[in-house]
């Protein structure tokens, strides 16, 4: 196993409350918080002091501290502030790596040997970003970034070797700090489990968190036992993967930089693709027209999808342009500084099978354009009894709720503005339905028969991503593990199959009479007035029924004042068409044909 | 004057490269007087490639499963639904694309039944008046397209039915035709519906149903095929309950 070199964190606290007073020019003793969708997402120390904490409402917030200033999130902003602390650090200290805004990791090897001891070097880049910028910030030392950046928030330089041991006693909600990976639900687990600390979870084996918990679950487990989240066999790779694009005429806005940056971003990925990689360390390097290079590298948590790509390329020249001093921007280059081999982005073994999908998304998308966005839709398959209600219609492209299919998933980019909240399921019903239903009650039932509704069943549907992970907002988020899932709920009442091989949109009217021609009616849930012996559906001619089974009561929604009962029957016509009948409100409907 | 390769019943895969060799020099003659011979070019990397179905609909189509590129036409009555999920459900499950246009009313919770995958199954549900323009759209792009053109009311002329047709066999794509298809490769057809697990006293439920399923087109004895086939089987899908019996063309002894 690769022990980790030892890594040097320098951490900002609250780094988006601090770009955003900087930039609201709000001074430093008013207490301030940045606000997204209503929720905390960061406050200042005077504001937590006063009792603010993240996640709390915006009302509650100012209630507990009126003069709370209220700032608006803005990633880009973040990444342009934090700009000069880079320098800052860079000035003393090479290779330095932008984590995320606020957040920088160095080999510590190098500023330790210059300045003497990990002791001095910390103090001296904590003075020179407070004397440069007027920034506070923490250092941490130890092995590994995951380390560090926990060394940092605690500001203390972890002894060389002892990173397990500084590591043990911490909580396992330490694993859920980065914004960009959820785990939310890995520590949840964890903690139902017993495993309250890293030390706990890292005295697991590897095979058994493997075999029970999943592959994500295998990286938080390397990084609760001090050792590089990614595995070690790493390659450095060849020289001819940097893209770069001429700038004529020189770029001198952000705009036009980030339309250069998409071109560049989406050849790299390509070039990426077909080396079988995918970029988990990006440099980003600039020529401006005075001749001064610019490079900065950008770590990330996850594969870089090419919308990460495009993101991080504008926030670093947006961040050189605000600078300015130094000109437009003549050329622009991406070196994928570290690549993994890459699993889920990567086409079919024999480029069939993603091709194939492209192909078929490309003539979906035609048809989207033809007759509209609504009128292709893929089918999911949910809870219900009927046949018709068991299926859900979800137009092409929009997240299918179950897992992801598309082969093009979107890139993980941060929320901009407010974040939408769902739609209640099935508003207008919601004193009907209980907001917060029971396990395994069907929330679906209040669905017609055969609508086609897409939007309000999809939960937290393209609800980005937010860092504001406090438990009282409920994550809508992608599950990390799969085997944690509950499992479907019993549908007692359901037909078995086969089912209808044809399923009306509407409920068809159809009539049962018996023997003598007078109709046929349900006199009890589960007993006919008598034997069914002709059939009309929709008005047409009545079909001698051969053979008929039935009827079998259903019972649901029992607990809404305007719940219905109804009973089933199947019948089969002479021409050997069976017919599913459903009794409801005192009369007959085809609910399914089995064609 | 029958076959040869049939009357042999070598393997399917035999039998169907002898049938692609036949089927080039067919179109190289261009000759109006074989077998409704086409003259247009097959095409180059679809052919012999054949979509999977399952065991008992693979022993009554004449490739032994949906030949890329051709068109199948499955005749309307009772069945005929079920009958077009059970020949997809296969293809659908390896991987291949399902496209449906214009026929809202199909059963899906029938379709995941019988193996069909649905986040690979594309609905285009109400194409009104463009359903032509939409099928030809997806013949591009999925790997069988199934098409109801007399639930919407839509009258296909013939010259672009030879169109879409060109288009599927350059594409490589099935077309699979709800109702009749003047042209079509291979037509199927339903009969004789037998309800099994269900009495005429209100016990039981619908388990199964047995009903024979005639083929004739391109590539089968004048006489067709039939089988005897479960459709649905318990459970779902498609199963078998005879052999398949190939009515030979009579064969006129010569003295």
């Amino acid at each position: 196993m690769s022990v980790p070199v030892r890594v040097l964190a320098l951490w900002s606290p609250d780094w988006p409350v601090t770009a955003a007073a900087l930039a609201a020019h709000v001074p430093p003793e008013r207490p301030a918080a940045v606000i997204v969708a209503n929720r905390v997402l960061a406050c200042s120390a005077v504001a937590r002091s006063q009792g603010v904490r993240r996640g709390l409402r915006r009302r509650e917030a100012q209630s507990r501290c009126p003069e709370l200033a209220v700032l608006a999130r803005d990633p880009e902003r973040d990444a342009r502030a934090f700009e000069p602390v880079v320098a800052a650090v860079e000035e003393l200290a090479p290779g330095v790596e932008i984590v995320r805004p606020g957040l920088v990791a160095l080999p510590a090897k190098g500023p330790v040997g210059y300045f003497g001891s990990e002791q001095a070097a910390a103090e001296r880049l904590v003075d020179q970003v407070a004397a440069r910028t007027g920034v506070e910030c923490q250092v941490g030392v130890a092995e590994g970034l995951f380390a560090a950046v926990l060394a940092a928030r605690r500001g203390i330089a972890v002894a060389s070797g002892g990173t397990s041991a500084f590591l043990a006693p911490l909580g396992v909600d330490e694993l859920d700090r980065e914004p960009e990976v959820d785990r939310s639900e890995l520590v949840s687990l964890l903690r139902r489990l017993g495993l309250r600390s890293l030390g706990a979870f890292a005295a697991l084996a590897a095979e058994d968190v493997a075999s029970r918990f999943g592959a994500d679950a295998v990286l938080a487990h390397r990084l609760a036992r001090g050792l590089d989240p990614r595995p070690p066999l790493r390659r450095r790779p060849p020289e001819e993967l940097t893209v770069d694009i001429e700038l004529d005429p020189p770029v001198d806005r952000v705009d036009a930089a980030a339309f250069a940056a998409r071109g560049l971003a989406e050849r790299l990925h390509r070039l990426l693709a077909g080396h079988g990689l995918s970029c988990t360390r990006l440099g980003v390097g600039a020529l401006t027209e005075s001749g001064e290079v610019l490079h900065r590298v950008w770590r990330c948590a996850e594969p870089l999808t090419p919308a990460g790509t495009v993101d991080r390329v504008r926030w670093q020249v947006d961040a050189w342009l605000t600078k300015g001093g130094s000109g437009a921007v003549t050329r622009l280059w991406l070196v994928p500084e570290e690549t993994v081999a890459a699993g889920a982005l990567q086409l079919g073994l024999w480029g069939d099978v993603g091709e194939a999908d492209e192909r078929a998304g490309r003539a979906l998308v035609r048809v989207q354009a033809l007759l509209g966005p609504e009128s292709v839709v893929t089918a999911v398959l949910g809870a219900g009894r009927d046949p018709a209600e068991r299926v859900r219609l979800v137009p092409w492209g929009d997240d299918r709720g179950d897992e992801p299919e598309q082969p093009a998933a979107a890139g993980k980019q941060p929320p901009r503005g407010p974040t939408p909240i769902p739609a209640a399921p099935a508003a207008g019903e919601g004193d009907v339905l209980p907001s917060t239903a029971p396990a395994g009650w069907p929330e679906d039932v209040l669905r017609r028969t055969g609508q086609v509704s897409a939007v309000p069943f999809v939960r937290g549907q393209d609800r980005p991503r937010s860092t504001n992970r406090r438990r009282r907002v409920p994550p809508p988020r992608r599950t990390t593990m799969r085997q944690v899932r509950e499992p479907p709920p019993m549908w007692p009442g359901r037909l078995p199959a086969p089912s209808p091989a044809t399923v009306p949109r509407e409920p068809l009217p159809a009539e049962l009479r018996d023997a003598e021609g007078t109709p046929v009616t349900c006199t009890a849930p589960d007993l006919l007035s008598a034997p069914p012996r002709y059939l009309a559906v929709d008005d047409g001619e009545p079909q001698a029924v051969v053979q008929w089974a039935g009827p079998w009561p259903l019972h649901q929604r029992w607990w809404a004042p305007d719940a219905v009962e109804s009973s089933r029957v199947q019948a089969v016509v002479e021409s050997g068409v069976a017919y599913l009948l459903a009794a409801r409100e005192g009369r007959w409907w085809v609910t399914g044909v089995y064609d | 004057m029958a076959d040869p390769a049939v009357r042999s019943e070598p393997s399917a895969s035999r039998l169907e490269r002898a049938r692609g060799v036949l089927r080039g020099w067919e179109d190289r003659a261009a000759s109006p007087a074989g077998w409704g011979g086409r003259a247009t070019a097959t095409v180059p990397e679809a052919e012999g490639k054949v979509l999977p179905v399952a065991a008992p609909l693979a022993g009554l189509l004449p490739a032994g499963g949906l030949r890329r590129g051709t068109t199948v036409a499955v005749a309307g009555g009772p069945g005929a639904g079920s009958l077009a999920v059970a020949l997809v459900a296969e293809a659908s499950a390896a991987g291949h694309w399902v496209g449906v246009v214009g026929r809202p009313e199909l059963g899906l919770v029938a379709a995941a039944e019988a193996g069909v995958r649905l986040e690979r199954l594309a609905l285009v549900p109400e194409p009104g008046a463009d359903l032509l323009a939409v099928t030809t759209a997806l013949v591009d792009g999925l790997d069988v397209v199934v098409a109801d053109a007399a639930r919407s009311g839509v009258v296909i002329r013939a010259a672009d039915r030879q169109r879409l047709a060109a288009r599927a066999r350059q594409r490589g794509t099935v077309l699979l035709s709800l109702g009749s298809w003047p042209g079509a490769d291979v037509e199927l057809r339903c009969a004789e519906p037998r309800w099994e697990g269900v009495g005429c006293t209100g016990a039981g439920r619908l388990r199964a149903r047995s009903m024979q399923v005639h083929l004739h087109g391109r590539g089968v004895a004048p006489g067709g095929r039939s089988a005897r086939l479960l459709l649905p089987a318990p459970g779902g899908g498609v199963g078998a309950e005879r052999r398949v019996v190939e009515r030979r063309a009579r064969v006129r002894v010569a003295g």
